[in-house]
Formats: structure tokens, sequence, C-alpha cells
């Protein structure tokens, strides 16, 4: 940015503005649609919800201001805490699951044998599918009479598979099983972090002496452990999230058993109008996020390694 | 690296058979899916895995036309197509210039504003927002849908763009400040025909989005028919029990819908691969 590259061949007929003012202005020129779109559909809708936390509105009716009431009355609604219990239920199984599966399947793949380039793709593709699909398919592939899952179970050990969507035991096991499906995008991430370990690293561990669970754990996870982390902040904030997926497959059935926090949410909000009580709900859900992410950051240091090429 | 014996005893004996077998699990999913379609109302409820199902019903791919608007949705998805990609592909760029590239003191500031936002939960937005657009009479219409797309609301992509324009040679841009050209001209003749992987990843990705997306075509197109996209009608084919004997036409329009979507990938899979790897690299 020398001071010549402000005086362009067409300078002269310009108005003279100083380097500063045309930077700014050209800063500004560039970045106008992104700022119009954060003011009207980020900026303000969150301070409007912040607002709205606190009202009774049912979008005929001016707001009403109501104080804390909102937050009380979901203090005492049983299925409040039921939609979270379940939100965190899945979390806590589901993001270990996925996150070791996805390390674990990335070293495969990480593997120089035939066809690999293919093996890849088919892990990848069931995470590029439409979620609306991804649900309906395992509708049919859950379904208790005629589903290909409990086909194979009767077939292969003579077990009577579970109505899997349609009973309380069983259905979160389903909705985890489907979700497992599409770990493919971390995957990716973790397979391109593992490819940028240095090979010199495991040799030297090896010439030390270091079998294949040393190397595992004094090179590949110190190395890997940025991703290791990124991979875990994502997984967390998609699971407490999760929405398409469970309204497609189950609608938070049955008896409350599959009911996510966000079809809590959506149905007050766009199935019963009570847009102030959706509006705390999702502020409660945005702290806790805010919170679990912070936690995860702070503890990082501890295990975190950023040095080397990733 | 060099590999012990046992290693590799283990991995040819063990965990290439394993990665071989699992993959079939993966994919089974899929051709059930696609072999599901070509059923019968009466096959479809038969007991038995057969791949290739007996009759293979290839007019399901036609009477379904017939049955359900998909044309109509397919041309609704595409306004959704369209303009993610436009607002994508060139508002994302223009934001991601200014990131990479004009020198300005609030510059790193708004920069953690952008990343910020990648952090929020959609539900915070989505409840205000709704009210916002049916203030404005325009529930029911393309245009809450539309218009954040159009104006580039997507900090992800920005953010990618950002991280490649921050890799092209400055020399590059400096010559062409000599020679005269204005920062938009620069932009144009410099930055864009030397990003075509980035773009081509945002391209991409905008695509999948408007196609994939389920949540807000359902809080602003629910109620019209006429205006839903993919999605809400694949989802719509489904009875309250999901009903076994109309399985198949709902599998069809699976299908239907993600064909595309492979297509997609088949061309653009080295680039989808690079951005989402970039994204976990640089994040």
């Amino acid at each position: 940015m020398s001071g010549m590259a402000a005086v362009g061949a067409g300078g002269a007929e310009r108005p003279r503005l100083s380097l500063r003012w045309r930077e700014a202005i050209n800063f500004y020129l560039f970045l106008a649609p992104w700022i119009l779109g954060f003011l009207a559909f980020t900026a303000i809708p969150i301070v409007a919800s912040l607002f709205l936390g606190f009202t009774k509105y049912n979008a005929i009716s001016p707001p009403d201001f109501v104080g804390l009431k909102n937050f009380r009355f979901l203090y005492n609604d049983q299925v409040f805490w039921k939609s979270l219990r379940v939100t965190l239920t899945y979390t806590v199984v589901f993001v270990p699951l996925q996150l070791v599966s996805s390390l674990l399947l990335a070293m495969l793949l990480n593997l120089r044998v035939p066809s690999m380039r293919t093996i890849r793709t088919i892990y990848y593709l069931p995470s590029i599918l439409p979620t609306v699909v991804t649900g309906l398919v395992w509708i049919w592939l859950f379904n208790a009479d005629f589903g290909l899952i409990n086909f194979f179970l009767y077939k292969a050990f003579e077990i009577r598979g579970p109505n899997w969507l349609g009973s309380e035991r069983w259905v979160m096991s389903a909705v985890i099983i489907s979700g497992l499906w599409a770990l493919g995008g971390g995957v990716i991430i973790f397979l391109a972090a593992l490819q940028n370990v240095p090979g010199e690293f495991y040799e030297a561990a090896e010439l030390d002496g270091a079998n294949i669970l040393h190397r595992f754990w004094h090179v590949t996870v110190p190395m890997i452990s940025p991703v290791i982390l990124y991979n875990l902040m994502i997984a967390m904030i998609l699971s407490l999230q999760v929405f398409t997926r469970i309204y497609v497959l189950t609608q938070g059935g049955p008896n409350y058993a599959s009911y996510f926090y966000n079809l809590y949410v959506y149905d007050n909000a766009f199935s019963y109008l009570k847009l102030g009580l959706a509006s705390a709900q999702a502020w409660i859900l945005f702290v806790l996020i805010l919170l679990l992410t912070v936690l995860a950051l702070r503890t990082s240091g501890r295990w975190v390694h950023y040095s080397g090429g990733v | 690296m060099v590999e012990g014996l046992y290693a590799r005893i283990a991995k040819w004996t063990f965990v290439y058979p394993l990665l071989l077998v699992s993959s079939v699990v993966m994919l089974f999913p899929l051709a059930w899916t696609f072999s599901t379609s070509l059923k019968t109302a009466a096959t479809v409820t038969l007991r038995e895995v057969k791949l290739i199902p007996d009759p293979v019903q290839w007019s399901n791919y036609i009477t379904i036309f017939e049955e359900s608007p998909l044309i109509l949705y397919t041309q609704n998805t595409m306004y959704m197509v369209v303009t993610s990609v436009i607002g994508g592909v060139v508002i994302c760029a223009l934001a991601g210039y200014a990131f990479a590239r004009i020198a300005f003191p609030a510059r790193e500031v708004l920069f953690y504003v952008l990343l910020s936002t990648m952090m929020l939960p959609h539900v915070v937005q989505i409840i205000p927002l709704f009210v916002i657009f049916d203030r404005m009479g325009l529930v029911g219409t393309f245009w809450p849908l539309i218009i954040p797309r159009l104006l580039g609301h997507n900090a992800f992509y920005i953010f990618l763009m950002r991280q490649f324009f921050r890799g092209i040679p400055l020399e590059l841009s400096d010559a062409a400040r000599m020679d005269g050209c204005t920062e938009l001209g620069i932009w144009a003749r410099i930055i864009i025909p030397n990003s075509k992987p980035v773009l081509a990843a945002v391209g991409i990705f905008s695509i999948q989005f408007a196609w994939n997306d389920f949540l807000s075509p359902l809080i602003y197109l629910g109620p019209k028919k006429e205006l839903w996209t993919l999605a809400l009608g694949l989802n719509a084919q489904k009875g309250f029990e999901g009903e076994i004997t109309s399985l198949h036409k709902m599998m069809v329009i699976s299908v239907y819908m993600i064909i595309p979507m492979l297509l997609v990938f088949a061309f653009g899979q080295k680039y989808m691969i690079e951005g989402v790897t970039f994204s976990g690299m640089k994040g």
C-alpha cells in the first residue's frame, strides 16, 4: 500500500481524496451488502429476540412486557426440562461417539490401499444428502415390520427388532445411528490433518521403540489436537441445535422421547405463536452454547498444541 | 512410514476387509433407497432383501410427475439455488476482498464480529426475523428466503473468500493499481480470475445449502403449497405413520432430490473437499 498507488493514471480527473478516505469508502462499498445483511438479519434480530424474551407476544397484538415471567414459566415447565434433557443426552452420547469414530475412520482412510479414492467417496456421500431425504430413508430402514434393519436382525440373530421410532426406549438410539451415518464432513477434516503430520515424527518415535498405540497418543493426537478441538466444537454446536432430521424422523415422539430443544422452540413459536416464550427459550440455548464453547476453549489449553504445520 | 511386518499383516487381513465391508454398510441405505423406488405397491412390503426388485417398475419415475407437482417444486427450489449462488459467489467475494485487502482501522473488529456470527444459534434470529417479515406482509412469499441470500448473508463463505484472497500475491494488484485500475477493477480482473477454487467451493456449498434447506422454507412457505420447495414437498409425502404402500413413491422423490447433489459432488468433489478441510485447518 504505497503512496504511489493512490495516484492512478486517471487520478488527475477525479476529486482528490486522500488515500485513507478512499480506502475507507472502498472498504464500506465492498462491504455494504454484508453490513446491511448483518444489521437486518443478525444484529437487529438478536436485540429484538432478547427484548421479546421478556414479553408476551403473539404477532397480532403488540408485545406486552412481562418481566421474567417467561423464564419462570420455563423453570416450572416439565416439557421444557424434558426437551433439554433429550438434547443434552443426545449431545453427551453422540458427540464423543461421532468424534472417536470419525478419527478412527480417518486413520483407516489414510492407509495406502487399492481403490481408496472410491472408498473415501462412499464414506463422504451420506453427509451431502438433503436432511429430509436422510430422515425418510431412515424411517424406512427403521420400520418395525418391513424395515431392513429388523429384517437383518431377524435373519442373522433371530432377534425380533424393536419398533425403533415408535418406542420410547429405542428412539434415541435410532436418532443417534441415523446421525452417525452422516459423519463424512468431520472425517474429511481429520483426514487432511492426518496427512499434514510429518512422516519423520512417526519414524523418530518408531526408532525410540514406540508401538502403534504410543505413536497414536504421543504423535498423532498432539499433532492434530487443534483439529480435534475444532471438530468437537462444531459437533457440539450442531448437536444442540438438531432440528430437521428429528422433525422428519419422529416429530419429537413417541411421548416426547425425542422432543429436542429446537422442536419445542419451533412449536412454541410457529405452531402456538407464543413468540415471547420461544424467544426466551432461544436465548437460553444461546447462553448454553456460549458457555459450553467458552468451557471447551478454556480447557483446551491443557491438551491442544499449536506447534507444527497444522 | 516404515511398516512393520505385523502391521502389514493386520492391514491386509483385518483392516482393509473391515474398511470394505463397512463401506458397503454405508452405501447400503442409498442402494436400498434406489431399489425401493423401483418397486410396486405390492412388492414394497415383501419381507426379502432383493436389491434388484421383481418386477423393476421404471414407470414410477414417470407417474410421479403426474401425481406430484415435482416440476413446480423444482422451479421454486431453483429460485433459492440461483439467488444463493449469486449472493455467495458475488456478494461474499466482494466482502471477502474488503476483509482481505482493503486497509481500514475497523477492519479487524468487524472481522471478529463476522466470525462470531458463525457461532450464533439460528433460533435466536429466526423468531424476530419472522416477525419483521410478517409485519412487512412477506410471509408466504419467496422474499424472506431470497433477500438474505442475495445480500451474501453467510459468514462462512466470506471467511473462506478472505482466507483465499490473502494468498494471492500483492504484486499483482499493486501492478494493476499502477496502471490505473480501481479497487473494483482489481477485484474483477485480478482477484476473481485467480480464485476459481474458492469460488467453486462457495458456489457448490450455496447450491447444496439452498437445495437442502428445510427450516426456513417451512416457516415462510408452510401454508402456501404452490410455493413449496422440493424438501417441503418430499416431507409432505410422509403420511402420519409413513404409509407403507406409498413408500416407493417417497423413495422416487428422494432419488430425484439426491441425483442433482450427486452430480454436483461428482463435478466439484475436489473443491468441496478443499473447502471443508480448509475450514478445519484455518479455523
